[in-house]
Formats: structure tokens, C-alpha cells, sequence
């Protein structure tokens, strides 16, 4: 028991992925504690992106292991990785045309339901049942996300800020153990910073552990237990936030030479 | 199924009524026959659609698929099997009850395979072929999907026409009738034929089947794998990361879209007594491709109403000896100018005159 505690939420063991003569990630380990909050960051081209879809199975490593719950997951495919609880959004929302915001988070529910093509072709009561649920469950969700009110609207027409909380809730919809969030406030201004920060405490506070990428510092100092700093593919310094703002090394590299 | 979809399954089936009628009042039966088959190729339509529109996969390969299903269960249900009864897979057939002992036109003793082990092998035989293809070929993407379905086709049409088993140019001819239910008690049986007599039966056969196949599709569409599908259209990317096992819905709906052709094809080969190398051919393919987009990529009853409508007029020769161009020029049109299907046209000529005016 005391063992399963123990076990990180997900770790990374040295990790390399070249591109050609590239290395964009170069020996990166760390590991994400149950429950926490963790973020990357890292100047542009610091190879955050790369490392969030090394672990989300969209490109194998190079090199390296990544253990989710103490299982290898490296060399799985995206939707295997999601099927073990680790779900994600993107940078560049990736909606689904031509469905309303319900639906995209109806397509969430795909792992916590199962009719197939012959339940689903015959509208048998067992896959009636189901839709049922699915249907509550997602507007549950938006209610949560607190955009219930565009159930009905068309997901990719809504406002940017409003299709970051749809992939928000299409990504809870698979009731995640981890969650990857790919720099949830791009694009957003302050007071949108904000609410996602917000959310984002809400999501942890229901025992969903979180990762996210990130290059809004105020976001990143206020909510995250841990950070991880990224330079050239390379980890150069990870602490609690109030360590990270001292370290000269991340001072000079990333919040820039003259401050202080 | 939704409220509005019933409502128009049920007004089809009064159309189809009230067409029957309309044909017996007016003196025109003759047209039941066509309506028969464009009935028919409109399950290829719809269940092409299913893949194309819906799951966004394109096939110019469907015609192999027809042709997969008519030609096997016309050669299983026309060659004789007498001379190799004592072959162990012809003894297995048997064993299951597959084989059927009949006459031909001169008397002569005939065994076959029975129409509905036939059909059953036929289709299945399609779906399998669907699945080996899928797997390596649904990896594609876009144009060269296009092309490697396109390739599978025109394989297809080349073996048909080299294999003496299956007629060569000649096709196969003198294909049995299908019963498809027995008398059942003062009811007459349900038989898939040609013959005059059977008409009518016949046109609601089809159109029931039609009909069928298009309820389950609309089931499909709004179900949690219709989701599945139009989220990987979209975005596999963002399927992947909710679950959705993409490589595994493209194969399962290509696999499905195939049956849809294959059962297509075995009941209008029944209905036609026959089956020829032209069923197969790339322009077929390239002619319910063309269906598909004139109704519109995802809007099945757009599909089934032009898929039906279109072909009942190429069938009455009223594109004459223009037919293939005809739908090429379709293809074109449908591209430039709704790409969405014909019954989106207003559609297109509101948005342009918003950008005009703007």
C-alpha cells in the first residue's frame, strides 16, 4: 500500500528525441507526483511541445523510458496511452468541425463507454442506455466548465476562450488520472488568465494530477507545486515556483538577462 | 433513431407507395424496374457515404466491392458441382447444408451452392477482402488513399475479366432466383427475380432493403462510433488523445461501407439473372464517388436522394451514350459550386453574395 503512494503519477527517465541532427530533447528526467500540479517551462523552441508529445505517444522517443503509474508507456500508441487515464489538449485548438460543443464532449466519453458498430447501427437498449448517460455526463461537464449554455453551438464557431473550455471538458470527459494541458492560456488575456487558473485548481482539486506547458509566468507562479525549466532541449533547473523565480540560471536564461 | 429522422424514413416510405401507385395508375410499371436497381446502387451510395463524408476516407475501389459480392454468389449459384461432389470442401458445404440440387433449362441435374449460403459467403468474402486491404491501405492518407483504393479496383476488374470462372468478358449469366423468405403460410415467398410476375414484389424488396440499410446508418451516425468517425475526419490527432482507436474505426466503417456494396451487388445480380465485367469497371467507382458529393459529403439523405434519382436516369438512358461524361461533369460542377451536395446550392450562392457585398 504504502508502495502504490509512493509511485509517481508519471516519470521520465532520461529522454531523448533527435530530429535529424537535432536534439530536441536532450536528457530530460523528472517525475509527476500524484495530486500535483507541474509545470514546463522554458523559452520558444525549448522543446516543451516535443516533450508533451513524447508522452502523449504522438512521437516515440529516441531514447529514454516514460513510466505512467509504473507501467512504460513509450513506444504506445496515443489512444492506448489514453486509455490507461493521461489525457490532453492542445495549443492549437483542435475542436471537431462540424459538431456542437456537447458532442466534442460526447467523443470524450469514447473510453468510458463502449457500443460498437452493431450496438450502434441497431440502436439496441443497452447502447440507448448508454447514449443517455453519455448525454448527461457531458452536460455535466460543460456545466462544470461552466459553458453549458453553448451545448448547442457549433464548437469551432464559439469564442477562443470558450473552445479552450470545450477541449477542457472533452479532455475530462475520459476521467483522466494525469491531464496534459499544452499552454492553456495562449492566446488568452488576463482576465481569461485568470479563469483558466482557476479551472485549472478545480481540475486538481477533483484528484486529477496536471502537467502543463506553459509560457504565461503569472499563471505558472501561482498555481503549480513544482516547475521544470527547459533550455535547448536540455532541463536546467526544477523546484517549487518561489525557488525557480531565485535561480540565477533560469533568471538570466529565460525571464532575461537584466532583470534584477 | 431522432424524432425528425422517423418522420422522414416515414415519408420515404409513403414516396415509395406512392410511386408503386402512381406507376400502376398511369400504365408505367415499366419504370419499377429501374427504380428496382437504383434502389440498389443507392445502398453503395449511402454506405460509401458513410466512409467518405462521414469518417472523411475516400475509395474509388467500391465497384470491386459490388462486384466482389454479385460475382460470387452468381458463380457459387451457377456452376455445377457434380463433377467434384466428392471434393472434401464441396463435402463441407454440403455438410452445413449450403448446397442446393436443381435443374437447368435442359433438365440436367445441377448442384450449387443455395442462394442465401452464396449471399452469406459473398459478403462475407467482401468484408474480409475489405478488412486486408483496410489494414495497410486506410494508413494512407488523401490523395494516396485515392490512389491505392483506385488500384484495388482496377485489380479487381482485370481479374474478373481474366478468370474463366467467372466469365471473362462474357460475365455470368443465368443466375438463379432468390428466395430470400419461404412461403409462410397463405403468404406468398419472397423471391429476388427478374421475372414480371415479381414486379412489384421486387420494387418493395429493394426499396426495403434501402430503407434498412439507411436506418442503420442514421443509427450509426449518432451514435458513440459516428462520433468516433466524424472526430477522426476532423482531427485524428485530438481522437487519439480522447481514446478513439483511429486505425481501428477507419478499417471497421471501410469493412462496413463494403458490405453495403457487397449486398448491393449480390441482390441485383439475383435480379438480373446476371452479372457482367462492366460492374466492376473504375468508372463505376468513380461514378458513386461522384453520388456521394452531389448529395453531399455528409448528408446521407442528400446522397440517397441524388444517388437514387441520378442513376434511375442514367438507367432510362437519359444521359444516352454522354452517361460516364455526364457524371464527370457532375463531379466537376458538384466541386465548384456546392461542395457541400446540390441541396446546399442556396447555401453557396447566399455565402457569396454576403462576400460580395462586403
Amino acid at each position: 500500500m504504502s508502495q502504490q503512494v509512493q509511485l509517481p503519477m508519471l516519470e521520465l527517465q532520461s529522454i531523448h528525441k533527435t530530429f535529424g541532427g537535432l536534439h530536441a530533447v536532450n536528457d530530460v528526467s523528472f517525475r509527476v507526483d500524484p495530486g500535483a500540479i507541474k509545470a514546463v517551462i522554458g523559452p520558444n523552441g525549448a522543446g516543451k511541445t516535443t516533450l508533451f508529445n513524447l508522452i502523449a505517444g504522438n512521437l516515440p522517443p529516441s531514447a529514454g523510458a516514460i513510466y505512467f503509474q509504473g507501467k512504460a508507456i513509450h513506444g504506445k500508441k496515443p489512444h492506448q496511452i489514453a486509455g490507461l487515464g493521461m489525457s490532453r489538449t492542445f495549443q492549437n485548438i483542435k475542436l471537431f468541425h462540424g459538431m456542437t460543443a456537447l458532442e466534442c464532449v460526447m467523443v470524450g466519453c469514447h473510453l468510458r463507454s463502449k457500443a460498437g458498430f452493431i450496438g450502434g447501427m441497431l440502436h439496441l437498449p443497452g447502447s440507448r442506455k448508454e447514449e443517455q448517460w453519455i448525454n448527461k455526463r457531458s452536460m455535466e461537464l460543460l456545466e462544470l466548465l461552466e459553458i453549458a449554455e453553448y451545448a448547442d453551438v457549433e464548437a469551432t464557431s464559439l469564442a477562443f476562450g470558450q473552445q479552450r473550455a470545450v477541449e477542457l471538458a472533452r479532455a475530462l470527459a475520459s476521467e483522466p488520472k494525469l491531464l496534459l494541458l499544452d499552454e492553456p492560456a495562449a492566446g488568452l488575456n488576463i482576465y481569461e488568465t485568470a479563469e483558466v487558473a482557476r479551472l485549472i485548481t478545480k481540475i486538481r482539486d477533483m484528484g486529477i494530477t496536471v502537467l502543463l506547458v506553459e509560457h504565461d509566468m503569472s499563471l505558472v507562479m501561482e498555481i503549480s507545486d513544482e516547475i521544470v525549466v527547459l533550455c535547448f532541449g536540455e532541463k536546467i533547473a526544477e523546484d517549487v515556483p518561489a525557488q525557480i523565480q531565485k535561480n540565477p540560471e533560469v533568471i538570466s536564461i529565460y525571464l532575461g538577462e537584466d532583470e534584477q | 433513431m431522432k424524432k425528425k429522422n422517423s418522420l422522414k424514413i416515414l415519408s420515404l416510405c409513403g414516396f415509395v407507395i406512392a410511386v408503386q401507385l402512381l406507376t400502376l395508375v398511369t400504365g408505367t410499371q415499366y419504370f419499377l424496374t429501374q427504380l428496382t436497381m437504383s434502389a440498389y446502387y443507392g445502398l453503395v451510395v449511402i454506405g460509401l457515404g458513410v466512409l467518405m463524408g462521414y469518417a472523411g476516407q475516400i475509395s474509388i475501389g467500391h465497384a470491386g466491392f459490388f462486384a466482389i459480392g454479385g460475382y460470387l454468389s452468381a458463380a457459387l449459384t451457377t456452376h455445377n458441382l457434380l463433377g467434384v461432389a466428392e471434393n472434401p470442401l464441396v463435402k463441407l458445404l454440403d455438410q452445413v447444408g449450403f448446397l442446393a440440387m436443381s435443374q437447368d433449362i435442359y433438365g440436367d441435374q445441377l448442384l450449387t451452392v443455395s442462394p442465401w449460403a452464396a449471399c452469406l459467403i459473398a459478403v462475407g468474402a467482401a468484408g474480409l477482402i475489405a478488412l486486408v486491404l483496410g489494414v495497410p491501405v486506410l494508413k494512407l492518407k488523401g490523395h494516396y488513399l485515392a490512389m491505392a483504393t483506385l488500384g484495388f479496383g482496377t485489380i479487381i476488374y482485370r481479374l474478373l475479366l481474366a478468370t474463366p470462372y467467372f466469365g471473362e468478358a462474357d460475365g455470368i449469366s443465368d443466375v438463379p432466383s432468390f428466395t430470400i423468405l419461404p412461403a409462410l403460410g397463405s403468404l406468398p415467398p419472397i423471391v429476388i427475380s427478374g421475372d414480371f410476375s415479381l414486379r412489384v414484389v421486387n420494387y418493395y424488396v429493394a426499396w426495403g432493403v434501402l430503407i434498412i440499410g439507411m436506418i442503420l446508418l442514421l443509427n450509426l451516425i449518432d451514435s458513440r462510433v459516428g462520433r468516433a468517425l466524424r472526430s477522426l475526419h476532423s482531427s485524428e490527432e485530438a481522437a487519439e488523445a480522447v481514446g478513439v482507436n483511429t486505425a481501428g474505426f477507419k478499417v471497421g466503417v471501410f469493412v462496413l461501407s463494403a458490405i453495403f456494396a457487397a449486398f448491393a451487388g449480390v441482390f441485383i445480380t439475383h435480379y438480373n439473372s446476371g452479372i457482367g465485367p462492366s460492374e466492376a469497371s473504375v468508372m463505376k467507382s468513380v461514378r458513386y464517388v461522384a453520388l456521394v458529393a452531389v448529395g453531399g459529403m455528409t448528408n446521407l439523405w442528400g446522397m440517397l436522394i441524388m444517388g437514387v434519382s441520378l442513376t434511375f436516369l442514367s438507367l432510362r438512358g437519359v444521359f444516352g451514350s454522354m452517361d460516364d461524361a455526364v457524371f464527370g461533369v457532375i463531379l466537376i460542377g458538384v466541386m465548384l459550386f456546392a461542395p457541400n451536395g446540390v441541396l446546399s446550392v442556396r447555401e453557396f450562392f447566399v455565402t457569396r453574395k454576403k462576400e460580395t457585398a462586403e
